[in-house]
């Protein structure tokens, strides 16, 4: 009980705390709403990807079997709706910095990272949908997945790094570091080439 | 309006490497100064036209500058500057966010702005080149601090 507890009081922590530092950030008195929620939409994002790892894994306290693939799966819908809010957002506030970053010929690095993790997450997302329709082995779903999965966060990360935007420093460190090591302890339990490995060595 | 597009920028560009490597343009280069290039991303939200102003908004940034003749290097007066920014007092599209200035006899521009703020990731001004006389160049320089309160951009232009 007191381990559940704590668990759900240090993710809340450890998602709460940067989204409310963004958004006492100075720069929002200097943005129109829909910049504001543009950027919030990222943050949310970036939140997201730690959750998702450790539903995962299935290491959430409280939540039956069931109950964590379903919010796996509706986290993973909520990632898809907060880029398309968060390019949507950037795209109404300033059109031709988008249209750069969508078509890789922007000048700030960040943006190609931002826009490959976008298209990992829409892939993902796609295949998460047809996954039944795909008839592929449970094996290499789980190799795809995490291949794109990874992609994501690591995209991800290294946009939000090196954008100087309404996220503290030190909280957005923090949540990356988080967000990378739920990443690959999901990895390392998950071991999504098990089957792989399993099968030749029966082949052999 | 003749705004360089992508396509023409990479296309000058191309072709100037190409006579370049070629050696066909190699007195310019013996000669000295070559022509700045226009930044990715520098003409966006340009509004074309902005008035010359003695100060945007309520000032208290400087964006300063000096704009020579490709070649030779020499000042070039009376060029006319076109400055914007996503500053404390608006985005980069606002009208307001837009003024102009010209260069005095030594070649040199400088405006007073509201503080540049980071939008779109990086705290950044614009400024164009757009008259004519020479090749459009828009410039997008980037400041090494937000909290820094001037930034500098200089231009080399080229005879149209």
């Amino acid at each position: 009980m007191i381990r559940s507890v704590a668990i759900w009081a240090g993710l809340g922590i450890a998602t709460l705390v940067p989204i409310a530092i963004a958004a006492t950030s100075p720069l929002l008195q200097w943005r129109e709403p829909v910049y504001i929620i543009a950027g919030f939409a990222g943050v949310i994002a970036l939140a997201n990807l730690l959750l998702q790892p450790l539903l995962a894994m299935g290491v959430l306290p409280g939540l039956s079997a069931q109950q964590t693939r379903r919010t796996h799966r509706i986290l993973g819908a909520l990632l898809v709706a907060a880029i398309v809010v968060h390019v949507g957002g950037l795209w109404i506030t300033s059109p031709p910095d988008v249209i750069d970053a969508l078509t890789f010929t922007s000048p700030t690095p960040f943006s190609a990272w931002g826009v490959i993790a976008m298209w990992a997450a829409f892939s993902a997302a796609a295949l998460a949908l047809i996954r039944k329709r795909l008839k592929i082995r449970p094996t290499l779903w789980r190799i795809g997945h995490t291949i794109l999965v990874s992609i994501i966060a690591i995209g991800t990360i290294i946009h939000a790094i090196l954008i100087d935007g309404t996220m503290g420093i030190t909280s957005k460190l923090a949540l990356c570091a988080l967000v990378a090591l739920a990443l690959g302890l999901a990895i390392r339990t998950l071991r999504p080439w098990a089957g792989l490995k399993r099968r030749s060595t029966t082949q052999n | 309006m003749t705004n360089p597009t992508r396509r023409t920028v990479i296309a000058t560009g191309a072709a100037t490497a190409l006579t370049a490597t070629g050696g066909l343009i190699t007195p310019a280069r013996a000669q000295g100064l070559a022509p700045t290039p226009t930044m990715r991303g520098g003409s966006n939200n340009y509004r074309p036209d902005a008035p010359i102003v003695d100060k945007i908004g309520g000032g208290g940034f400087w964006m300063s500058g000096t704009v020579r003749r490709a070649g030779d290097g020499t000042p070039l007066e009376g060029i006319r500057i076109q400055i914007w920014a996503h500053t404390t007092e608006g985005h980069e599209r606002d009208w307001h966010s837009h003024g102009a200035t010209l260069t005095d006899a030594s070649g040199v521009f400088r405006l007073e702005m509201p503080q540049i703020v980071p939008a779109f990731g990086q705290a950044h001004g614009h400024l164009a080149y757009d008259s004519g006389d020479f090749e459009t160049v828009f410039l997008r320089p980037v400041m090494p601090s937000p909290n820094d309160t001037s930034l500098t951009a200089d231009f080399v232009l080229q005879p149209a």
